[in-house]
Parts: structure tokens; C-alpha cells; sequence
């Protein structure tokens, strides 16, 4: 069976290796700088590299499909992801993948009665507006001092034209190696917890992880994407918006990369508290979305004329298409496969308004006094609790967030089993033993699991300040990892 | 990777070919030089230079092309330097072939006129010249091409107004038969036609550096 469920987690790595390959290498093969068999090999290589040495330590995370709480569920979504991306290949268009999952699992949401992520969903307006303007202005500045540098400098044609294709393939490199990195728990990661794999002891050199095994897969799904689809969604992005110089091509990638380092790195927002430094804020940013707006704030620049609108605005449709799709896709294919293929595509999760879970509501800052009456009530899903309470009360998402994390029923189990698999890796020594301590009890809410590890030791305990965000975030990515491990 | 500051081998063979181009228009001149002074030996080294000259542009074009394609260098540009490097190899070859046809036809040319000659060609040798100055700037320096545009439409004007001159004084002669007017009639029109093409290719080339501007 895993091996079926996995299909559709590599179907989605193809279709991601055939629409957003054209953010690292489009403008060098719609340039004709690099061909595109070479781009796709080069490609190829580092996200698979990328996927097995940088994404393990995403593996933890099991990428955004975690969310979907049923393994056929996780199938269906990402399939649906999958068909929306290849679509939207086909026709050319680069789109951002990530949107697509996130308004695959939007369907899955609706379709389970689980709450609609509306951050998500405002992440992803933001994102359609905050790339292609934000990569524009950085492709403008670094376009005219480059283009300054070179002009003055009297290099040599072809000099110039050998350090541009250098530029592109080191960019290249970057690119797809943090393309496999990011990308991959999204494709296969939620299949990690099913997965038949052991840890492999390659000839006695290295050893592989069955995460990192599965993530080679996943990757070399990636490839063969980019290498058998990739090259027609490379020349929308390198010819089709407006024709570039390789200067230029150039210049679109680094701004594209720029932007994704500034506005979406929590690398460097950690690294910038660490040192007292005030952090750039993080912007909503999409590679496949930015890398338009460099190539579009080049045009721009050059008067405008050469920019071949028709193609912008199919681009622009296509970007709305994407996660709208992706939700109606993801809906029916759910109902199908949950009444015709008899599979169970969720697991429900009841929310129960007990006398502990109320407490902790007016803890966190939130009055019980409009919903008291609902006090002792079960509900089959969140769907329906959120309708009651807005009958109840008017309240705000941060609210409503408290409600839902302090009611949902979970019923986690700390097993000696499944604390061995935590063992050795992610959590420090304090960490474990505090899990250890609670072996055997099992919580019905996971703030009470929480609660329980950080009485047990500090290590588990958030931290106040800014300069503790990124760690708070982590701490908070280790409990999210129990709280599906348990349940 | 090869070091980035050092002249990568295209480039070298790209000067190279410049060098035949403006040693072709040198050598023209010295050619025609010695058959106005009807110095014979000289005239017959210069011939024997220039065609080893036009072989030698010929055989750095064809490298040239074919690195180009071979190795997809200057994507972009690529045509456009194609089709310059045909140019300059066409203005070679019209020194070759001006030098030819005296040692063929042996133009009569009138002592009174020696001089008007000698100046008509300086006048296309500098065309060519600051033509090949256009070339190797648009391979380095994009903003110095157009001074030395410039210079070629001024040769190539100067060119224009001792062609007209000399014709004139051809014509209207009458000591010579009218067979000998049109034969050196189309001598003159063979030199001036050299600064015609010379500011040919660099319109042609005022285009490739507007394509090229960044």
C-alpha cells in the first residue's frame, strides 16, 4: 500500500520538477546561455544532493501535508496538487507548487469539517502581491549597478559572456540544491511515518536514513520532471514575458534569490536577532512568483515595449488558478476516493469543551463568559464548533485559535515504543528524559502534554522576547513532531 | 576554470583578425604606391602580403564561426558578430581585389592625377582603419564605438568629394580616349567603393551596439 500512496507523492515531485526548475535555470535557457539538457542534468544533480543532505532536517516536519491527518488523505491531496501543477505546466505557466498543496489541503479542510487555514490563504494573496513587486525593485537596482559595473569596465564581449554563464550556472547550483532542500518534506515527507525503509550503511562510507532514502526518491522524481517536461515552462519564464540579454538573465536570478534570502529566510532572521540586530520582516514570498517579477522589472526598465503583456496576464490567471483549482480538485477527488474506494481520507478530530479545557481559555487571555453554556459539550469536528460558537459570541482568529488548540481531543499515548524513535537524533538528552518520565500516560488535549513536559524540565519551556523567537519556533516544531508521533 | 582576467583564446583570434583587416588596407596602400612609382618588385611583395593576409582572415573567420557555434558563445550577438565578421572580411578582400585588378588591367594612370589617387585611397585606408577601432571597441568598450563611427562617415565623406573631384577632372579632359576615362573611372569608383562599404558595416554596427547596450 505504500507503495501506492507514494505514487502521488512522486507525481507531485515531477510536477514540481517540471514547473519550478524554470525559477533557477528559465532564464538562462530562455537565453540560450546554458542549453537545456545541461540546466536539466545540473538541475538534476543538486536537488537531488540538496533533497538527501539538506532536507533531512526537514523530515522532522513531514512538510505542509502533515496537516492531513489520514495517509489515502495525504495521498488525494497531494494528488490533486500534483494534477493542478502539471496542468498548469502543460500550459506553460510557472506557479507556485507550495500554493498548490496549501489549497489542496484547503479542500481537504472543508472536506474533513477541519478549520480553513485563513492565514494560509492570506499568505498566499500576499504572496501573489509581495513577490513579483518586491523582486522587481531588487532585479531594477541590481540590474543598473551591474549594468553600471559592466559598461564602465570595458570587459570583453566575451569575457563578459563567459563570467555570465559562470554566474548562471553557480546560481544554478544554489538554486536547485535549496530547491531539493525545501521542496522535498513537501513531496515525500508525509510519507516518512509508513515508509518500509531502514537506515542503509553505504559499502561502510555513509550511512543513509530511511528519511533520507525515501527523500532520494522523491528527489530523483524531481529530476526526471525538470529533465523530461521542465524546458517549456524555461522558456516562459527566459523568452516568453520579454526577450533578456544574459546580463540580464542573470540579474533575474540573483534578484530572485536575494528576495528569498531577505524576505523569506528564518536563517538569517535568527542569525540578525542573535547579533542584536533588528531582523527584516518575513514577507509571504513564492520563488516561482518572484522570478516573473525579476524578469518583469528588467522589462520595466528597458521602456516596457519589449514586454509581451498577453503572456503576463495568462501568468497572472494562472497564479489565481493555481490554489482555487487545487481546493476543487482536492474536494471531489476526496469524495471519491472516500465513497468509492471505501478509504478512510481523515481522521475526525472531536473538540470537547471540558472544564480543564475552559480553564485554560480564560488562562490565555480569552473570556468564557459568552460560550459558557456550551461548557461539557462534544463536537464531531471543528467545523461544527466554530458555528456554534459564532452563534455565541463574535470573535477574533486569534481567539478563535485558543478555542480550537484548548478544545481539540486527541488522546496522545507516550509509548516506550515510539520514544525510541525520537532517540539519537533533533532532541537533546533533557529533552528525552522528560519524555520518558511520562511513559505510559496518555493526555487528552496536547497542551496538557505540553504543560506536563515543561513542568518536567526546562528545556521543554518557551521562552519570552524577540530574541527567543526562532527558538520558541523550533521548540515548538519538536512538539508538533510528539504530539503526531503520540497520537 | 580558465582565469577569468586572462584573454580567453576568441578574443585573441578576434584581434587577430582585426589586425589582417587594417594590415590588408596598409598594404593596399604601399601596393599602389609602388605601381604609381612603378616600382614593380614592391608592388609584387605587396600582392604576395595581401593575399597571404586575405588567407589568413579567411581561415581566422572560419575558426571564429565555428567556435561560435560549437561552443554557443555570445548567444545573443551571435548573428550580429557573424555578419560583422563577414564585413570585415569583405573589406579584405576588396583590398586583395583592388590590388589584383592593377596588376591585371595596369591602369594608365596621368601624372596629373597621381595625387588625387593617392589621397582617394588614404581616404578609404582611414575609413577601414577607424572602422576596425568601431570593431575591436564593440567587442570591448560600447561606448567608444560611436566615436569612431564618427571618424568613418567623415573618410567616407572625404572619400565621396575627391571620387567626384577626380572623375570631373577625368572626364573632362581631352587628351585621353574616352576608353581610358571609363577604365580609370572605374579604378576610382573601386577605392571609393571601399569607404562605401567600410560605413556600411558600421551603420550595421551602430545597430548591433543598440541591441547590445545594457
Amino acid at each position: 500500500m505504500f507503495a501506492v500512496f507514494l505514487t502521488s507523492g512522486l507525481f507531485l515531485g515531477w510536477s514540481l520538477g517540471a514547473n519550478d526548475a524554470a525559477n533557477v535555470f528559465g532564464t538562462a535557457v530562455g537565453t540560450r546561455m546554458i542549453s537545456f539538457r545541461r540546466a536539466a542534468i545540473i538541475c538534476g544533480i543538486f536537488v537531488i544532493l540538496g533533497a538527501v543532505i539538506s532536507g533531512a532536517g526537514a523530515a522532522e516536519t513531514l512538510g505542509d501535508l502533515g496537516a492531513v491527518n489520514a495517509i489515502a488523505g495525504a495521498f488525494v491531496v497531494a494528488l490533486a496538487a500534483a494534477i493542478t501543477v502539471y496542468w498548469l505546466t502543460v500550459l506553460g505557466y510557472p506557479v507556485s507548487t507550495t500554493q498548490a498543496i496549501v489549497g489542496a489541503i484547503i479542500g481537504w479542510d472543508l472536506f474533513s469539517g477541519a478549520l480553513i487555514d485563513y492565514a494560509a490563504l492570506v499568505e498566499i494573496v500576499a504572496s501573489w502581491v509581495a513577490s513579483p513587486i518586491l523582486a522587481a525593485i531588487f532585479s531594477v537596482i541590481l540590474y543598473k549597478i551591474i549594468a553600471g559595473i559592466v559598461m564602465r569596465s570595458g570587459i570583453h564581449m566575451f569575457k563578459l559572456d563567459a563570467l555570465t554563464r559562470y554566474g548562471l550556472i553557480i546560481a544554478g547550483i544554489a538554486g536547485a540544491y535549496s530547491l531539493g532542500a525545501n521542496n522535498i518534506a513537501n513531496v515525500v515527507g508525509v510519507f516518512i511515518p509508513v515508509s518500509p525503509f531502514q537506515d542503509l550503511n553505504v559499502f561502510g562510507l555513509f550511512k543513509l536514513t530511511a528519511a533520507q532514502q525515501l527523500f532520494f526518491i522523491g528527489a530523483v522524481a524531481i529530476a526526471v520532471g525538470t529533465f523530461t517536461y521542465g524546458k517549456r515552462v524555461m522558456l516562459t519564464v527566459g523568452e516568453g514575458i520579454a526577450d533578456l540579454l544574459p546580463v540580464a538573465a542573470l540579474v533575474a536570478v540573483l534578484a530572485n534569490a536575494l528576495v528569498l534570502f531577505l524576505f523569506a529566510s528564518q536563517d538569517l532572521e535568527g542569525l540578525l536577532i542573535r547579533h542584536g540586530i533588528p531582523s527584516i520582516p518575513l514577507v509571504p514570498v513564492s520563488s516561482s512568483q518572484a522570478i516573473v517579477g525579476s524578469v518583469l522589472g528588467i522589462g520595466l526598465l528597458k521602456g516596457g515595449r519589449a514586454i509581451r503583456w498577453r503572456m503576463v496576464g495568462g501568468i497572472v490567471g494562472a497564479w489565481a488558478v493555481t490554489p482555487i483549482a487545487a481546493v476543487i480538485i482536492s474536494f471531489f477527488s476526496l469524495f471519491i476516493v472516500q465513497n468509492v474506494f471505501q478509504q478512510r481520507t481523515f481522521t475526525p478530530v472531536e473538540y470537547t469543551l471540558t472544564a480543564e479545557a475552559m480553564q485554560r481559555i480564560e488562562q490565555q487571555g480569552v473570556s468564557t463568559a459568552g460560550f459558557a453554556e456550551l461548557s461539557g459539550r462534544s463536537f464531531p469536528n471543528a467545523f461544527s464548533l466554530d458555528r456554534e460558537l459564532s452563534a455565541h459570541m463574535k470573535k477574533t482568529g486569534r481567539e478563535r485559535n485558543v478555542i480550537m488548540a484548548a478544545t481539540e481531543v486527541v488522546n496522545l499515548r507516550v509509548t516506550a515504543s515510539q520514544i525510541q524513535k525520537i532517540k539519537g537524533r533533533w532532541f537533546t538528552d533533557g529533552q528525552i528524559k522528560a519524555v520518558e518520565v511520562l511513559r505510559g500516560r496518555t493526555f487528552t488535549h496536547n497542551w496538557l502534554f505540553d504543560d506536563a513536559l515543561a513542568a518536567l524540565s526546562p528545556e521543554w519551556r518557551l521562552k519570552d522576547g524577540q530574541s527567543a523567537k526562532e527558538y520558541n519556533a523550533e521548540l515548538n516544531r519538536k512538539l508538533d513532531y510528539l504530539h503526531r508521533l503520540f497520537r | 576554470m580558465p582565469n577569468i582576467l586572462k584573454k580567453i583564446g576568441i578574443e585573441s583570434q578576434i584581434d587577430d583578425f582585426m589586425d589582417q583587416v587594417s594590415e590588408s588596407g596598409l598594404l593596399c596602400k604601399s601596393g599602389v604606391e609602388a605601381y604609381l612609382k612603378g616600382n614593380c618588385e614592391a608592388f609584387d611583395q605587396a600582392l604576395a602580403a595581401i593575399r597571404d593576409a586575405e588567407h589568413r582572415g579567411d581561415m581566422l573567420r572560419k575558426t571564429l564561426e565555428n567556435d561560435l557555434y560549437a561552443k554557443t558563445l555570445i548567444p545573443e550577438s551571435r548573428g550580429d558578430v557573424m555578419e560583422l565578421l563577414e564585413s570585415m572580411d569583405a573589406l579584405l578582400g576588396r583590398f586583395n581585389g583592388l590590388l589584383w585588378q592593377f596588376d591585371i588591367e595596369k591602369p594608365q594612370i596621368c601624372q596629373d592625377l597621381v595625387e588625387d589617387f593617392r589621397e582617394l585611397l588614404q581616404c578609404s585606408v582611414e575609413a577601414v582603419e577607424a572602422t576596425v577601432r568601431s570593431c575591436r571597441a564593440f567587442f570591448k568598450d560600447l561606448n567608444a564605438v560611436a566615436d569612431h563611427i564618427h571618424k568613418v562617415a567623415y573618410w567616407e565623406k572625404e572619400s565621396d568629394k575627391v571620387s567626384t573631384r577626380l572623375q570631373r577632372a577625368v572626364f573632362s579632359r581631352d587628351d585621353i580616349r574616352l576608353s581610358h576615362k571609363m577604365h580609370l573611372r572605374f579604378f576610382v569608383k573601386q577605392i571609393d567603393r571601399i569607404a562605401d562599404d567600410a560605413e556600411d558595416v558600421t551603420d550595421r554596427l551602430n545597430v548591433y551596439v543598440i541591441k547590445r547596450m545594457l
